[in-house]
């Protein structure tokens, strides 16, 4: 039998955290305060929400699982420290990206909106079309736009998506961009800048 | 066999190795022993650069150079055994590696230049700053994208958690009730009903049999109603055969009709009962 939905009293803490709870198990993807709102039919104050979620997110403190807020929304994740168990189930390691792609992907997200032949310029060597399209599929970057050059170059942003998958809420949570002193760049004996044993 | 091992050992004087550089014009075969790293292993290492800036990194770093004070001679010529080489196995690859080396080649030649004794505004410009801006660049934007690949991601270092709802889990199937199953025997019942084979049979129905059945019933008595000599209960094709048969006794004056009136009832009797008399 279905459950009444007037029993439900939008007032109760209780009773919301269990519909959120509900809702955001239920699905896999983020969802936006507005997509929870909706839930409620719009019944529900965005601060009585938010009080809601963060309190729901306290209550799974200190479990595999955790609510957490990331550019797209809310979305239950598992903590990042039982990955090791569960690559035990599906061994498959996920494929890395090359060097050449991870360059682009930086270049993107902290210089966008840029063009190809910014990237270009930064790593001195040519994008191939081939990792702008890994980046595109993944769903990491987007064309913004154009530049008003000849040509009109297609100007590259890293999406939302983007962010929400390295767990992010905002650009301005990505890691600062190192900084490169001058001197940094003196010998250091101990780093290998390619990472490889050539002898 | 013999022979291949002597060809083997005497290879042909085409197949000798193409010379590697020309220095000072003289051709070089092999590589230069001081250089940083074997030439087999440099093969292998050059598809790890990811391009001119990378390359140049690394051997400023291997060669313990001061960025700010690159000896432009010495990173120039090291750099230029390095693209040869590549020229050599990836020839699509040295294009950029060439533009790298045309702009080494011009900041050297520009430091041999006597510098202007006067410039307006304080320092004359080092010929190497743009070069050591490009690396200094790069080589953030290398370590920006370590970082990047060591933060959590989703499906490597953790994944979305949703619980299987039967909407995402089981296609839903249709909801079957008691009253459907009725409804359903219902209309099986009612179409078998219409298909029902119709047999279409051949009644034999005679004329002359009813003929004597007539005469038999007037033979009773005087009149009859003419109503009264269809068998009630008899079929469409009967009652047409006994009008048939009764137009036949008439044709044969065995029967006479009588009808007093205009919608009065119709009578019909035996003409010889009336001969006699």
């Amino acid at each position: 039998m279905p459950v009444c939905a007037m029993s439900i009293a939008l007032n109760s803490l209780t009773d919301v955290k269990r519909i959120l709870e509900t809702v955001l198990l239920a699905q896999s993807h983020p969802l936006s305060t507005g997509e929870l709102r909706k839930v409620f039919q719009d019944e529900l104050s965005a601060e009585f929400l938010r009080k809601a979620l963060d309190e729901l997110k306290q209550d799974w403190e200190g479990r595999g699982v955790e609510l957490t807020l990331v550019a797209e929304g809310w979305r239950f994740q598992t903590r990042p420290e039982y990955q090791v168990f569960l690559d035990r189930l599906n061994p498959e390691k996920p494929p890395k990206y090359s060097r050449a792609t991870l360059e682009t992907l930086a270049i993107i997200a902290y210089r966008q909106p840029v063009t190809r032949g910014d990237i270009e310029e930064i790593r001195g060597v040519a994008v191939s079309s081939q990792i702008i399209r890994t980046l595109e599929e993944r769903g990491w970057i987007e064309t913004v736009g154009h530049r008003d050059v000849p040509g009109r170059p297609a100007l590259y942003a890293t999406t939302q998506r983007f962010l929400s998958d390295l767990n992010l809420r905002d650009l301005s949570e990505l890691p600062p961009l190192p900084e490169v002193a001058k001197e940094e760049l003196l010998p250091v004996q101990s780093i290998d800048p390619l990472d490889h044993s050539s002898q | 066999m013999p022979e291949r091992v002597a060809t083997a050992s005497n290879p042909a004087p085409a197949a000798e190795p193409a010379p590697r550089a020309r220095v000072l014009g003289e051709d070089w075969i092999d590589l230069p022993q001081d250089l940083y790293i074997p030439p087999d292993a440099l093969e292998v290492i050059l598809d790890a650069f990811e391009g001119p800036l990378d390359l140049l990194l690394w051997l400023i770093r291997r060669n313990n150079i001061d960025v700010l004070d690159i000896p432009m001679a010495e990173l120039t010529s090291q750099y230029m055994e390095y693209v040869e080489a590549m020229r050599q196995h990836r020839l699509e690859l040295a294009a950029e590696y060439l533009v790298m080396a045309a702009m080494l080649i011009e900041i050297k030649s520009r430091m041999l230049l006597p510098r202007p004794e006067k410039v307006e505004e304080g320092q004359p410009e080092d010929p190497r700053a743009e070069l050591v801006r490009r690396l200094l660049e790069y080589e953030q934007i290398r370590l920006a994208a370590r970082n990047l690949e060591a933060l959590p991601q989703l499906g490597r270092d953790f994944q979305p958690v949703s619980v299987a709802i039967e909407k995402l889990a089981v296609q839903r199937l249709p909801q079957v009730r008691a009253e459907d199953l009725l409804a359903a025997w219902g209309g099986i019942l009612k179409r078998s009903h219409m298909s029902r084979h119709h047999r279409v049979g051949r009644q034999e129905l005679s004329v002359r049999e009813h003929m004597s059945r007539i005469l038999k019933t007037l033979r009773t008595g005087t009149f009859s109603l003419f109503s009264e000599l269809f068998p009630a209960r008899g079929g469409r094709a009967e009652l047409v055969v006994t009008f048939l048969a009764l137009l036949e006794l008439v044709r044969e004056q065995l029967v006479e009709i009588v009808q007093t009136a205009p919608y009065a009832p119709i009578h019909a009797r035996l003409c010889h009962v009336d001969r006699p008399q």
